[in-house]
């Protein structure tokens, strides 16, 4: 096993998927605010708001496309990097991103056609119904695909087979009604509508500020900010903390997350902020709140949270087992397949997952030292000072949004919020936020799953493809440069036609078009664009 | 429904979904990829662009669809053939980012540069996949050389450039022409005056060369190239792995199953048939027509292919017994049988929005419209 290549195969991923998910929450967000103002549209008959769906859905294309275009290294890498994920956990884990494709992915794409194309060629209710089914199709989306990573953290409704020797469904509706994947579910499409939400809100403000198109940019801010109210509460209420004592995995991040080094007795006190030093096993300096941590983590008063040290002492029993297990499976592998035999696997197989965490070490398995035992249980524990730390920031930009648009809601309900500059300023300011909360909290989730890719059954060091670190290092910075190439292309455009505002449209009621001039801070001469 | 008939069924259901991504997502490369050769003005070259705009990203999924539901069905073909023909992936999927951001990007700056340079990067991004995909399936008759050890983990032997070979290369050209003449007959239907007069010419050449191609591969795959079979008994209802069968290659040849299975040979006469009539029905000026039989042809030549592999996927180069097959490669019965009933419900669901929206969108796109809505059309 060539460890550069795990890391290269990892780091590989992760800059692709922290790619796409800079286009994802958007277009989940966006998507909704645009069904919210074409709504509007309809039941008004006012103009105005037909501008803003075709503004805000300008802007909306622009992130459209590179979402489809990081999206589709995403449904092949598992193929190209992991080959032995692919071929273990396929008949449980393809299932979901199947049905992505066809319930919610061709909903999505074929709508999205119509919705940009179909304004003369439907009726005004067509249109509507299908930029709906736009923002429905991209929020199903969502739903499968967080199914199947719902069941990375926790793999519900699955069994192994050793004559096939892989993961295989064993029930549908546990896997669909993981209660994990639900949370998640919620959490990640809420951060989505947040991100949406603080886009229109950022650039409206811009709007305000440089007091151009003022009721364009009213209105677009009033439906911003009540959809952003509600959902940036969602995201702090259902935080997805709540799944967080199911399943092993899940378990561990929470415990990493809070560097609860030790057991505590219930309920267990929330770390605000320290300095969690891994070698002596210690939060330096932890301020902490008492009770906190238990009821967010268990909803109660009564239940532990296991801490670290404890984990590693359980993680190391299952080692041993797993052992057995493995031993076991060579057995039947060479054809021992008697009654015995299979009921003794039966005993174990739950753990042998964790038996391979060993191949890191030794190929054979079963022969490993006690010291390598001890260093694969350590390995079951994520490093902890990168999980504080994300975690916190992701959580502290939450409050800080829920602030900003809190304020927001508060000053359009008022109708005063054109003149309060400072908020203006700082929405701008605090644009990249929902961003930078959303890729940390992804960071989280699957930085904190190591060292496992398929929780408690398949360790992420052997589900890489036998690729060579050349291979990997190529396709790496390829995929570098393509990406951060057509980043630059679409925030180039963005910052454009934002700037730019509704008078893109080339109605005629807009600013740039109804001054003489080009209008003060904006370098675009008009006949530029098409 | 018994395993058996399960695997089998995921072996027409993958076909269907190559197949619908080859008439639907087939015709927008095709366009795209002729972008530069037909289209010889800015306005032209919008026209066509606008010709597949509303459905492209539509179409697109067909392609991504087919990737998970190898990976629900077959997920060992799904392993094996990504990891394996990894650079070859790569490259299509390079190509392939250039389409979104090209297609949205570039028409929304005006300055002769900014177009032209988009307009080669969709090229790249119609043609090269179109390319690669037809190089992969020859190589799927060639064998590819990987192999897999008993807890299923594989290992590939090549490189990218071994998959480069004469044959394969044949393989493309198929690929390739085919997918140009299909995009040029979707013109027909799209364009008027002069794009209309060059897309009737396209077709007929594309058509010729598709062709010549297919039947050349034909007659080399028939006389030049050893065939796989699997030997002994074999029990297709059985749960088994890719290493519990015997393959043999050289005894037989590829197009064993048409001496086998006559009704089969439907597909490859069909293919020279429609091809043939899709150049007649292009000189008497019947687009709608020509078009389906276009979409008949593309279907039938992927049907030959597939019907001549059958029960083999992908046959492996450096031993015959780590061949994958129709029967060794798939899920369990329980994930087969879930996903077929999902298929069932969603693909006729689809396909209705899809002909909806085709509906919609229909008729002659005119530089007028181009003229009238430069903010809206891409």
């Amino acid at each position: 096993m060539d460890e550069t290549v795990v890391d290269l195969s990892r780091l590989q991923f992760a800059i692709t998927a922290f790619y796409h998910f800079l286009f994802v929450p958007l277009t989940l967000g966006l998507a909704f605010l645009l069904a919210i103002m074409e709504s509007v549209y309809v039941m008004t008959g006012k103009q105005i708001y037909k501008d803003m769906v075709k503004f805000w859905g300008k802007l909306f294309g622009i992130n459209f496309a590179l979402g489809v275009t990081t999206g589709l290294t995403m449904e092949f890498q598992f193929g190209t990097n992991w080959a032995y994920y692919s071929h273990y956990v396929g008949d449980v884990f393809g299932a979901p991103l199947a049905i992505e494709g066809l319930m919610a992915f061709f909903l999505e794409s074929t709508f999205i056609g119509l919705f940009f194309f179909g304004w003369d060629r439907l009726t005004r209710l067509q249109h509507l119904i299908v930029t709906w089914l736009v923002a429905i199709g991209s929020n199903l989306s969502a739903l499968w695909i967080l199914i199947a990573n719902g069941w990375m953290q926790n793999p519900v409704g699955a069994e192994f087979n050793y004559e096939t020797m892989r993961m295989e469904m064993s029930s549908f509706s546990e896997l669909i009604f993981n209660p994990v994947a639900q949370v998640k579910f919620v959490h990640t499409v809420s951060a989505g509508y947040v991100t949406g939400a603080m886009f229109v809100l950022a650039i409206s403000a811009y709007f305000m500020l440089k007091k151009r198109d003022l009721p364009f940019a009213r209105r677009s801010f009033a439906i911003a900010s009540s959809f952003g109210l509600a959902s940036i509460l969602s995201v702090i209420v259902l935080g997805d903390e709540s799944g967080y004592e199911l399943g092993d995995v899940q378990r561990t991040k929470l415990a990493v997350i809070e560097a609860e080094w030790d057991t505590h007795e219930a309920p267990a006190a929330f770390t605000l902020i320290g300095f969690p030093n891994e070698e002596r096993m210690e939060t330096d300096y932890a301020v902490k709140i008492p009770y906190a941590l238990g009821l967010i983590a268990t909803r109660s008063l009564d239940e532990e949270v296991t801490g670290i040290k404890d984990l590693i002492e359980e993680h190391e029993q299952r080692i041993r087992n797993g052992m057995q297990a493995y031993a076991i499976l060579q057995q039947l592998k060479a054809g021992q397949d008697d009654a015995g035999t299979i009921a003794a696997f039966e005993e174990v197989k739950d753990d042998l997952g964790y038996g391979l965490l060993l191949k890191k070490y030794t190929n054979t398995v079963t022969d490993a030292t006690e010291e390598q035992i001890a260093q694969a249980a350590r390995d079951t524990i994520p490093a902890v000072a990168p999980m504080f730390w994300t975690f916190r920031i992701m959580v502290g930009l939450g409050f800080l949004m829920l602030f900003l648009i809190g304020a927001s809601f508060y000053y359009a309900s008022k109708h005063v919020v054109e003149h309060q500059t400072w908020l203006l300023k700082a929405l701008i300011i605090a644009l990249p936020a929902p961003w930078i909360a959303c890729e940390m909290g992804w960071f989280v989730a699957e930085f904190g799953r190591q060292p496992w890719s398929i929780g408690e059954v398949l360790p992420t060091a052997l589900s890489v493809s036998s690729r060579s670190a050349s291979d990997l290092w190529m396709s790496l910075g390829a995929f570098i440069a393509f990406y951060s190439g057509l980043l630059v292309v679409e925030l180039y455009l963005m910052f454009r036609f934002a700037r730019l505002g509704p008078s893109c449209l080339k109605t005629g009621r807009y600013h740039f078009e109804t001054q003489d001039s080009n209008g003060p801070g904006v370098g675009v001469p008009q006949q530029s664009l098409a | 429904m018994d395993y058996e008939s399960l695997k089998l069924v995921w072996w027409v259901l993958i076909g269907v979904l190559l197949i619908g991504f080859a008439v639907t997502d087939g015709f927008d490369m095709g366009v795209v990829s002729l972008l530069k050769v037909l289209g010889k003005t800015d306005e032209e070259r919008r026209i066509m662009l606008n010709s597949v705009g509303p459905h492209w990203d539509g179409n697109q999924v067909w392609f991504i669809t087919a990737g998970g539901a190898i990976f629900a069905a077959w997920p060992i073909v799904y392993a094996v053939a990504f990891s394996g023909l990894y650079w070859a992936l790569l490259l299509v999927l390079f190509a392939l980012f250039f389409r979104p951001v090209g297609f949205e990007y570039r028409s929304k700056i005006e300055s002769s540069r900014w177009r032209n340079n988009w307009d080669w990067l969709l090229t790249i991004g119609g043609a090269v996949p179109a390319l690669v995909f037809g190089v992969a399936f020859g190589n799927l008759f060639l064998g590819l050389p990987f192999t897999l050890d008993e807890l299923m983990q594989t290992r590939y032997l090549g490189s990218f450039w071994q998959l480069l070979s004469p044959f394969a290369l044949l393989c493309g050209v198929v690929s390739l022409a085919m997918l140009a003449m299909h995009g040029a007959t979707f013109l027909q239907l799209k364009t008027d005056e002069q794009l209309l007069v060059r897309a009737r010419g396209m077709t007929l050449i594309a058509a010729l060369v598709t062709l010549v191609a297919f039947l050349l591969a034909g007659v080399w795959l028939a006389f030049g190239i050893d065939g796989y079979s699997i030997q002994g008994a074999l029990e297709p209802g059985a749960v088994m792995t890719p290493l519990d069968k015997q393959v043999q290659t050289g005894s037989v040849s590829w197009l064993v199953n048409y001496e086998s299975y006559p009704l089969t040979l439907m597909a490859p006469i069909g293919a020279v048939l429609f091809l043939l009539g899709t150049g007649y029905l292009t000189l008497t000026h019947r687009a709608g027509l020509a078009f389906v039989c276009s979409s008949l042809a593309v279907a039938l030549i992927i049907c030959t292919a597939g019907f001549s592999l059958f029960p083999f996927i992908m046959p492996s180069s450096i031993d015959p017994v780590f061949s994958l097959t129709v029967w060794d490669v798939v899920s369990s019965e329980k994930t087969l049988g879930i996903m077929f009933v999902v298929a069932l419900i969603f693909v006729p669901i689809v396909l209705a929005y899809t002909l909806w929206s085709y509906y919609k969108m229909w008729g002659v796109i005119r530089e007028q419209d181009i003229h009238d809505n430069q903010v809206g059309m891409y």
